[in-house]
């Protein structure tokens, strides 16, 4: 305890320590929350866009109560990179396949001829895949924003 | 006196966003720091927001997340039931602000790294030189 | 400068002003917005896509361009203030 004070006593960027504390209990619970509003979009108010938000505030909160570059340690740029861009792919995947299959461009009942579950359920099954990857490309994008806009460019140091 | 009252009653809402479009509006085009005209931007954006979801509103209905084995069975009545597609619409108009706010905001960096300042009239007069 | 611009601010509110006379009241379930295509988004939504949350039917379903366009819009978004903004440690 007196050494992770006295670390923190001597640190330049950064909170304190009880700041820094409290942000890592809770970020873990709320990158969970983020996945429960993606995934229950069909059930209560949420989906894509609010799920990803909810997503890249987890980081965003990490990189101002720690160090950027703590933060990109643990999320380093390439995975960030790789997970935004597929989630784009996801969407615009999924739907080339449904015009793959007969239907039309984004016509999920189309996508019966490859696993046979019934064209009502494939459309809410549709409904979800994309909000998974409409999630993953908005997290992506949040998480990119700060760290360019708050380093101004260098990606060094941090706000 | 009665009419006015009843008009007041049935278009107040329209008139509240108006005035905070007006607001934004002001700050867009009378300030004179960037970052200001920036956030009246933003309040405008979100004036225009406001109106479209309080357009779609219904006297008494609830909000558009229904029963599935209740409607499968008996069927939903509309007069019930908020009108959707206006908050359809205004999500992507609120991606689209912040968007917009995001790449305001690095052009902003971009222009201090070169000319040192974020006055208007400042920048007019090192791009007159 | 800024008495010009209050002017115009002014001018432009008293013409908003005026346009919303002709809007219908607030409330009103027979509007003109809730007439025409909304009532059949409602009633059969759930029918053909068995998902209880309207908007998200009408999001991912009935308007799938749209939400797919905007992904794009956002991911351009974060491209163009990379392009921008990145520079080398000198």
């Amino acid at each position: 305890m007196k050494l992770l004070q006295e670390r923190t006593a001597k640190q330049t960027l950064g909170e304190s320590l009880i700041i820094q504390t409290a942000v890592r209990l809770m970020v873990p619970f709320i990158q969970l929350f983020g996945l429960y509003v993606i995934v229950h979009g069909h059930y209560s108010p949420g989906g894509g866009f609010q799920g990803g938000v909810i997503l890249g505030a987890s980081f965003v909160a990490l990189a101002l109560a720690f160090d950027q570059q703590l933060c990109m340690r643990l999320m380093s740029e390439r995975v960030n990179g790789v997970l935004g861009n597929l989630g784009a792919l996801i969407f615009t995947g999924t739907a080339l396949l449904c015009a793959l299959f007969g239907g039309l461009f984004l016509d999920y009942s189309a996508l019966d001829a490859l696993i046979p579950l019934g064209p009502i359920e494939w459309r809410s099954f549709g409904i979800f895949i994309v909000e998974v990857g409409v999630g993953l490309a908005v997290m992506s994008i949040m998480v990119s924003l700060f760290w360019d806009l708050g380093s101004n460019g260098g990606m060094d140091e941090g706000l | 006196m009665e009419q006015l009252l009843a008009l007041i009653i049935a278009k107040y809402n329209y008139w509240l966003y108006v005035i905070l479009m007006m607001i934004g509006f002001y700050a867009m085009i009378g300030k004179r720091n960037l970052v200001k005209k920036l956030i009246g931007m933003n309040i405008f954006q979100t004036a225009i927001i406001l109106l479209f979801v309080s357009a779609g509103v219904k006297h008494g209905a609830k909000i558009p997340i229904l029963d599935k084995y209740a409607v499968l069975k008996d069927g939903v009545d509309v007069a019930s039931v908020v009108n959707p597609l206006p908050h359809v619409l205004m999500l992507t108009a609120i991606v689209v602000s912040v968007s917009v706010t995001g790449v305001a905001l690095a052009i902003m960096l971009r222009i201090y790294r070169e000319y040192g300042t974020l006055e208007e009239d400042e920048i007019l007069e090192k791009l007159g030189k | 400068m800024k008495t010009l611009a209050l002017l115009a601010t002014l001018i432009t509110g008293a013409i908003l002003l005026y346009g919303t006379m002709d809007f219908p009241a607030w409330g009103d379930p027979q509007a003109p917005a809730s007439v025409h295509l909304s009532p059949h988004y409602i009633e059969n939504a759930v029918a053909e896509t068995h998902v209880p949350n309207l908007v998200t039917a009408v999001l991912g379903d009935y308007r799938g361009y749209d939400t797919m366009f905007e992904t794009v819009v956002i991911y351009c978004a974060g491209l163009a203030v990379i392009s921008v903004l990145r520079r080398k440690k000198a």
